[in-house]
């Protein structure tokens, strides 16, 4: 906008309705900073698992980039990948893979990830379910052998030595992890979600940076601690204590990078809580009375679906109305 | 580490950051007298003024050019002693041109006045006629008549007069610097106030980060045990009428009503001041008082100026505007608007003239809305933001209507926060206009 007054030079001026100033917030950064958040759980993994792992990740995270682009490029829309939420979807899909996991089958979890999971709703911000949970799910059902096959904690070689995870272990045997060692991350268990510790380093930054509203971890913690501590209180020999439930399989890894994903979370504050709740009522349920081990990827995804409803039905009070 | 803290205020809201670093320390500084002024025959809400003037008459500074057309509208005084230029149509703030009297200035600092009153035994009445004839139009940002607002009305019930001395916009450092320099007028601008409204109580709301401020008001107030000085949260838009009332009174404003509804009545403390000197000193509002900041003016200084002055000369006065200077905005950053003609003049509602850059715009690309929630978090009315702006964009206005657009106080906390960078509350701007021409008809209907 250029102006002139009587006795003034030119100015470029932009014109604009306010407000002129803008928070710190843009899309990128939050989504690289999500990326910085997942650096615990990426070391964590190399620690237990080896270097190998890292290929894992860099594959899901190339095929993740590259089937936005390309799908993006076919519907003839801007190419968007620099935003980063390709790489978060890849990385998140390759941490919650088994160690070792073959990488062909690791690519085609990456497209369906991306293609079904989230383009095909219309791509970032329109997706119903979380696309690297989408991708996982799929891996589940269609390669469920190798999806289950848990490589032994320090132990390098490939296909070498298999374990079962914590939950597996207590399930199928009425073995109980100790909890120190679950803290830690040497156990059996996907790449990125073994040690707690690396888990809540992220997670927590990225609750004090802003990034991550803590109120879904927070309410699935508690649900977790409620429907998992009234099975335990009943019958404390053949339910495990709220605490393994917390530590154990994907809980930490869900709560903190999975079911805060801002676009299938919901909206409202309230909403945020009755997600957290019904997902850990889910999963208590999967854990304790289903087929599965583990149950924090089903629990995640059924409550995604209703994400939308849970929007609708928890509008917040408008200033000064009276219920 | 921080004198005072608080933990009154409302849900919501946000901490831009303040940037009154710029200009707080800086004392109020008499401009001299521009050589023109331009006084739109609008500078309130309400119906323009009807001009008593006309081309080539000689004015005194203070004498009435334009008076009230109806109850809702203020006079008009020459804010200088000169010659009436013309009589047109000028550009103001607003963006809109409007119907304004020019005067060139002669060399004179003369000021009409009126008999001074003596604050402790003038009559209720006395006072509103004073602030009647002396133009007073609120200075928080609306610009609404202020007689009318301290004239009490039958069937009211009013308990409490809340001072606005939070000045949550950032950059704005006036009603500070006007607590700071003037703190016991102030407070006797309250009480005159409270006076005319027959009111017992009175409040000053005080954000916690002007601590010197809080010190001195408090102190000045100590010997009136009705006048208490509220200490609140620093956080945008804690200024906000609902807002200060939810943070002082505990009592919401619902939809559709005023703070009266509620019993209390807010005044800014500018206007508090305009007051204190209409009635002691027997002046009219031909002045206004402002902060002039922003990383893109050389020189931020908070200014008495005259009513009428063009912005060119006001940012002239400054030192001028920087290289990267990339917006000049009048009012504060959040509500204030942008000028793309710098020949506008000064108002009586004027409290600053913000000249910005890209660094402190802090724009980005605007990308699709990631569904974060962040907008819903802040707003300080309880609205879903993403939603309203979403039914704008697809012209849903019934929707929107549903989902309690109407009850936006256009603040931008939630364009502030987005970061998807979607300008919500621009759209919903759009859409609450356009819900309010629909109820209109369906009324006439």
């Amino acid at each position: 906008m250029t102006t002139t007054t009587t006795d003034n030079p030119v100015y470029k001026l932009e014109l604009a309705s306010s407000p002129h100033l803008h928070s710190r917030w843009n899309t990128k950064q939050a989504m690289w900073l999500v990326v910085l958040a997942l650096l615990p759980a990426v070391i964590s993994a190399v620690i237990f698992f080896g270097f190998y792992q890292l290929l894992i990740i860099a594959v899901a995270i190339g095929f993740a980039v590259g089937t936005e682009a390309v799908i993006k490029k076919i519907r003839n829309q801007k190419v968007t990948i620099t935003d980063g939420s390709g790489i978060i979807t890849g990385l998140l899909l390759a941490l919650i893979l088994p160690p070792n996991f073959n990488l062909a089958f690791t690519a085609i979890g990456s497209v369906v990830a991306i293609g079904l999971g989230k383009e095909i709703f219309g791509g970032l911000g329109y997706n119903i379910f979380n696309p690297a949970l989408v991708g996982r799910a799929f891996l589940q059902a269609a390669f469920p052998v190798p999806m289950t096959t848990w490589t032994k904690p320090n132990f390098t070689e490939v296909d070498s030595i298999t374990t079962a995870t914590p939950l597996s272990a207590f399930k199928f045997d009425s073995v109980a992890t100790e909890l120190s060692t679950m803290f830690i991350g040497n156990i059996g268990g996907s790449i990125g979600e073994t040690s707690a510790i690396a888990i809540l380093i992220g997670g927590l930054f990225l609750i004090f940076a802003g990034v991550v509203n803590y109120r879904v971890p927070a309410a699935m913690v508690i649900g977790a601690v409620i429907f998992g501590g009234i099975f335990w209180l009943i019958d404390p020999i053949a339910y495990p204590n709220p605490l393994f439930h917390l530590s154990a399989g994907g809980f930490l890894f869900g709560a903190l990078f999975m079911a805060t994903d801002w676009v299938t979370s919901p909206m409202t504050l309230k909403g945020m809580w009755i997600f957290g709740l019904g997902i850990s009522l889910v999963l208590i349920i999967i854990r304790l009375f289903g087929g599965l081990p583990e149950g924090v990827m089903y629990a995640i995804l059924f409550m995604n679906a209703f994400v939308p409803l849970i929007n609708r039905y928890t509008r917040p009070r408008v200033f000064g109305e009276v219920k | 580490m921080k004198l005072f803290t608080s933990t009154k205020t409302f849900q919501g809201g946000v901490h831009p950051a303040e940037y009154k670093e710029l200009s707080e320390n800086l004392s109020f500084e008499i401009m001299p007298n521009p050589k023109q002024v331009i006084l739109p025959l609008v500078q309130h809400i309400g119906k323009p003024s009807n001009p008593l003037v006309k081309k080539g008459d000689d004015v005194k500074a203070g004498q009435i050019i334009a008076e009230a057309d109806g109850f809702i509208s203020v006079p008009i005084h020459s804010s200088v002693s000169g010659k009436v230029k013309k009589i047109s149509t000028e550009i103001t703030p607003s963006g809109f041109p409007k119907d304004s009297i020019i005067i060139d200035a002669a060399d004179s600092n003369e000021i009409e006045l009126k008999e001074p009153l003596n604050p402790e035994t003038v009559a209720p009445e006395e006072i509103q006629q004073r602030v009647k004839w002396a133009g007073i139009v609120g200075q928080g940002g609306a610009a609404f008549p202020t007689f009318v607002k301290i004239t009490p009305q039958p069937n009211q019930n009013i308990e409490a007069v809340i001072l606005n001395g939070c000045e949550c916009e950032p950059y704005l450092t006036r009603d500070y610097r006007f607590m700071i320099e003037r703190t016991e007028e102030v407070i006797e601008g309250l009480r005159l106030i409270m006076k005319s409204l027959g009111v017992g109580r009175g409040y000053i709301g005080i954000e916690d980060n002007k601590p010197e401020a809080i010190k001195k008001l408090k102190e000045a107030a100590a010997k009136y045990d009705n006048i208490n000085v509220e200490v609140l949260v620093t956080k945008y838009p804690q200024g906000a009428e609902k807002m200060l009332i939810k943070a002082i009174l505990n009592r919401e404003v619902p939809p559709g009503k005023l703070p009266l509804d509620v019993g209390a009545v807010i005044q800014n403390i500018g206007t508090a001041l305009a007051i204190y000197d209409a009635v002691v000193k027997g002046e009219p509002q031909i002045t206004a008082a402002l902060t002039v900041s922003g990383y893109g003016i050389k020189e931020p200084k908070n200014l008495i100026v005259r009513v009428g002055t063009p912005i060119a000369n006001v940012i002239e006065y400054c030192g001028g505007i920087t290289e990267d200077a990339s917006k000049v905005v009048i009012g504060g950053p959040m509500m204030g608007v942008a000028q793309f003609d710098f020949s506008a003049p000064v108002t009586k509602a004027t409290s600053g003239i913000l000249i910005l850059t890209k660094t402190e715009e802090n724009l980005h690309e605007e990308t699709t809305c990631l569904r974060c929630g962040k907008c819903i978090e802040v707003c300080p009315i309880g609205l879903i933001p993403t939603k309203l702006s979403r039914f704008s964009q697809l012209d849903r206005f019934e929707d929107a209507e549903a989902y309690n657009i109407t009850v936006c106080m256009e603040c931008g906390t939630c364009t502030f926060t987005c970061p998807a960078n979607i300008p919500l509350v621009q759209w919903i701007r759009l859409g609450k206009q356009r819900v309010l021409a629909m109820q209109k008809e369906r009324k006439s209907a």
